[in-house]
């Protein structure tokens, strides 16, 4: 394939990905929601309500672009964008399957966490270009929070390397091959501490996107709509999307990392075309049971308190993933041959 | 530092305990009632809004306008008239609407009938856009039943 | 808000208006803040948004006219607020009660104290950020509210009780359901202690937060389970008994540390206690008349003062009725539970964090209606 063809595919297929993934997670969020509290969430447009997501993304961008008084019209207008046009950015390295993917860059799990840091800079833009003291206090707290949680993530990430060798996102998932044991979560023997690194990466791209238990951002019962306040219409709608677009990556990476992406549990693997969908088919399993877990606990636990929240990065994560860093040098410097 | 680690492991215990309940009634079936598909049976008290009582024989009002739920009304929501007629013992009901919008449903007219003439209806299913749709005409809707 | 955030470079403090439309005060509560970043330096509540007149209302209509008032001002826990009027005007006219009724009354009132307890248990963990429990808490609660409305007639803004008696007498099918319900509900509450009381999130988002020491609630007249989580016993229902209290046994749960989760506790404690009280009410349940034997017409009480307290959801409700012997009030004057308990907001939540000033005021279970009257 020539490489103009593939670029141009990849974007097709990423945005239209992109838009349609932010539309139906909304409805698995609002049916998971629903049926989480014995009730039945979306049902009167289309069957199942699946076309309610239509609906409603005709209504945001049917509504007026409305500018209000005192806000920064620049910072206003781009924030959204650059909350959104990272995290399409990001899919450029993710491995669908095997071969399914836009760029195999040596450097990937690192391009992903350069561009994801954009993202707060785009909250941080907003909620300042709002005028809206809500909005200021979100745009705050969501830094502090960032700064938080990357630490963690990165050490986790570190780790991760180390055992790896590469920072290659389709090599991570070639080295996973064979039976599921051989996922990373299950590699004891290559730290000890691996399910704790799991549980630690979950939580940290949790808070990383601004999800609930950590959705300081938005605290809708404190801070209205926290960043998002001044937001009508379509802007809105591009936050969102960026939103859920981040949930993916963090999801996908998740997945990659740690359950193996696009490897099968078992050690069946077909050339071809049947090839691309079989890992594609696997990936998206493990992908979407990761988002379904996301939106278990958003609909499970209260928020937390923001310096809790901080808290538990200074005085749980980041010293144990400190530790478990540790710990898998040592393993890995003693124990060479496993 | 024990209690560090109490409590990490508690807490963390106490979130999957969570997680285990709401994915427990994820799978339980939905307890609410589809409402404009399916409707409640009202209960046989249920305080609707009031409705005149017919007599049994003519279809008529039982109600001979001596106006005592319109003086027992706390928001004064009730207008009754009647006219005295050849034949008939007491005065004959000829007005008698009711301003919903402002009527608190407390049940003072029905009370302090001594004729048994009112009672609450079953209806709730009232929406409308126009105030004026809340003031009604009881003796029409008398009529519109039989 | 302003609009603007261009203000004096040396002003350190901002003031933020929460409310009167936020989702955090249930309903129209303005607090106007002044913060100095997420910290507040200064909190005041200011009232009169919803503000109906009821006790002047009160004083231009006759006795029997008010009754449907009562219902309106805490609609979480009308049938208190039913009980403490009426029970006023009985004293003051000298209006003897039949037991059954009396029965009744307590049966009434403190399956919706539960209703009341359950919806702010909700509402309180929905102010926390947990939507979920909330729609739990309705599911039980909307057994409730089948219950009361199969005697009463209403769902929510009850006029049930008379002078004298109740409007209807309860049926079998009543008493059964009310023995299911508290069946099912006894076995509800570990799944509420399991999700809610025992998660870590709520813990460390309740405990040592938003103190109320036992002197601040005794100064500023907090009643109800705000000063019993600050260590004060004090429950009308026990202490100046009425009704049919003092034959029921039953505990006030008080709790020393004063913080959110000490009132939290309290509340969830109060569900059991409640869910005892009516128990043993049903089998004390005795038959006859639920209204006096020489039906009640014209009420006029004889010239005087008169005073009287019932335990509503949320603190002690009075009621002062100055008669001149009219069949109207002279004066009447209603002191209600939430009014008290919210003029500490201010003292309170001094130096405190916005998230933590939130989960305070939800503590406090605010019903506006009430607090304005």
């Amino acid at each position: 394939m020539p490489e103009w063809l593939r670029v141009i595919l990849f974007i097709i297929f990423v945005l239209s990905f992109a838009g349609l993934n932010a539309a139906y997670l909304v409805w698995c969020e609002r049916k998971g929601a629903g049926h989480i509290q014995r009730r039945i969430g979306p049902k009167e447009v289309g069957p199942f309500g699946l076309l309610q997501p239509l609906a409603d993304g005709a209504k945001l961008m049917s509504k007026q672009l409305f500018l209000p008084k005192g806000v920064d019209p620049i910072l206003f207008m781009v924030a959204p964008l650059m909350v959104m046009v990272p995290a399409i950015m990001s899919f450029c390295v993710i491995p669908f399957s095997e071969t399914f993917v836009a760029r195999e860059i040596n450097l990937g799990l690192l391009m992903i966490f350069a561009f994801a840091s954009v993202n707060v800079l785009g909250l941080l833009l907003g909620s300042w270009g709002s005028a809206n003291k809500y909005a200021l206090i979100a745009g705050a707290r969501c830094v502090s929070q960032n700064v938080a949680y990357e630490i963690p993530m990165l050490i986790t990430t570190i780790t991760m390397v180390m055992v790896t060798n590469t920072m290659n996102l389709n090599e991570i998932v070639r080295s996973q091959a064979g039976w599921f044991i051989h996922w990373h979560i299950f590699r004891l023997d290559m730290s000890l501490l691996m399910p704790v690194s799991f549980l630690i990466f979950f939580v940290c791209s949790l808070a990383e996107t601004n999800r609930a238990p950590f959705d300081m951002a938005e605290a809708e019962s404190e801070l209205i709509a926290g960043a998002y306040t001044e937001y009508p219409g379509m802007g809105f709608g591009v936050f969102f999307m960026g939103e859920y677009a981040n949930i993916v990556i963090g999801c996908a990476l998740t997945a990659i990392l740690f359950l193996g992406g696009w490897q099968a549990p078992i050690p069946l693997n077909f050339g071809g075309f049947l090839g691309v969908l079989w890992g594609m088919s696997w990936f998206f399993l493990k992908l979407y049971a990761l988002i379904f877990t996301v939106i278990w606990i958003r609909w499970t636990y209260p928020r937390t308190q923001f310096y809790e929240l901080l808290n538990l990065s200074w005085k749980v994560l980041i010293p144990i993933s400190l530790f478990n860093l540790i710990l898998t040098a040592l393993q890995i410097k003693i124990f060479p041959w496993l | 530092m024990s209690g560090y680690f109490k409590e990490l492991i508690s807490g963390t215990k106490s979130l999957f305990i969570g997680l285990g309940i709401t994915g427990k009634y994820f799978f339980e079936p939905v307890v609410t009632l589809q409402y404009p598909h399916e409707h409640l049976e009202m209960t046989p008290r249920y305080r609707g809004h009031i409705e005149l009582i017919p007599n049994e024989e003519t279809g008529e009002p039982k109600c001979i306008a001596c106006g005592m739920c319109q003086k027992g009304c706390p928001s004064g929501c009730i207008e009754v008239k009647g006219e005295k007629r050849e034949g008939v013992k007491g005065k004959v009901v000829t007005k008698y609407i009711l301003n919903f919008t402002t009527c608190s449903l407390c049940g003072q007219c029905v009370e302090s009938c001594k004729f048994g003439a009112l009672r609450f209806s079953k209806e709730y299913n009232l929406a409308s856009p126009r105030k004026e749709d809340f003031i009604f005409d009881l003796i029409e809707k008398l009529k519109e039943k039989s | 808000m302003n609009g603007t955030l261009q203000q004096d470079v040396n002003q350190e403090t901002f003031t933020l208006n929460l409310g009167p439309q936020h989702p955090a005060t249930h309903g129209v509560l303005r607090v106007k803040l002044v913060m100095d970043g997420e910290y507040i330096v200064e909190a005041e509540p200011v009232l009169g948004y919803i503000h109906r007149m009821h006790e002047k209302m009160g004083e231009n209509r006759t006795w029997a006219k008010f009754l449907p008032n009562c219902g309106r001002m805490d609609y979480l826990s009308a049938l208190s607020y039913n009980h403490g009027y009426v029970a006023a005007v009985e004293r003051a006219a000298k209006i003897e009660v039949p037991e059954r009724a009396e029965y009744i009354r307590v049966i009434t009132v403190e399956l919706n104290r539960i209703s009341s307890h359950l919806l702010w248990f909700g509402a309180f963990v929905l102010d926390l950020g947990g939507f979920t429990p909330l729609l739990y808490a309705f599911d039980d609660r909307e057994f409730i509210l089948d219950l009361l409305e199969s005697v009463t007639g209403s769902r929510l803004t009850y006029c049930y009780f008379r002078f004298g008696g109740v409007y209807n007498d309860i049926d079998d099918a009543f008493i059964a359901g009310t023995r299911e319900f508290i069946k099912k509900q006894r076995k509800r509450m570990p799944m509420y202690d399991a999700l809610v009381t025992k998660n870590i999130i709520l813990i460390k988002r309740l405990k040592e937060i938003g103190p109320i020491s036992k002197d601040m609630a005794r100064r500023y007249g907090a009643t109800g389970p705000v000063a019993r989580g600050s260590g004060i016993n004090y429950d009308v229902r026990k202490h100046e008994p009425y009704s049919v209290y003092p034959e029921l046994d039953f505990d006030i749960p008080v709790y020393e540390e004063g913080d959110s989760m000490a009132r939290y506790m309290v509340r969830m404690d109060e569900i059991e206690q409640s869910m005892r009280i009516i128990e043993q009410a049903l089998d004390k349940l005795p038959e006859g008349e639920i209204k006096p034997k020489k039906a009640v017409k014209m009420v006029k009480p004889e010239k005087g003062d008169y005073y009287h307290a019932v335990e509503a959801a949320r603190g002690s409700f009075g009621v002062r009725l100055v008669s001149d012997g009219k069949n109207q009030a002279y004066r009447l004057k209603l002191r209600s539970p939430t009014y008290s308990n919210l003029s500490l907001y201010g003292e309170a939540t001094k130096g405190m964090l916005l998230p933590d000033a939130l989960a305070l005021m939800g503590s406090l279970d605010l019903v506006i209606p009430e607090i304005d009257r």
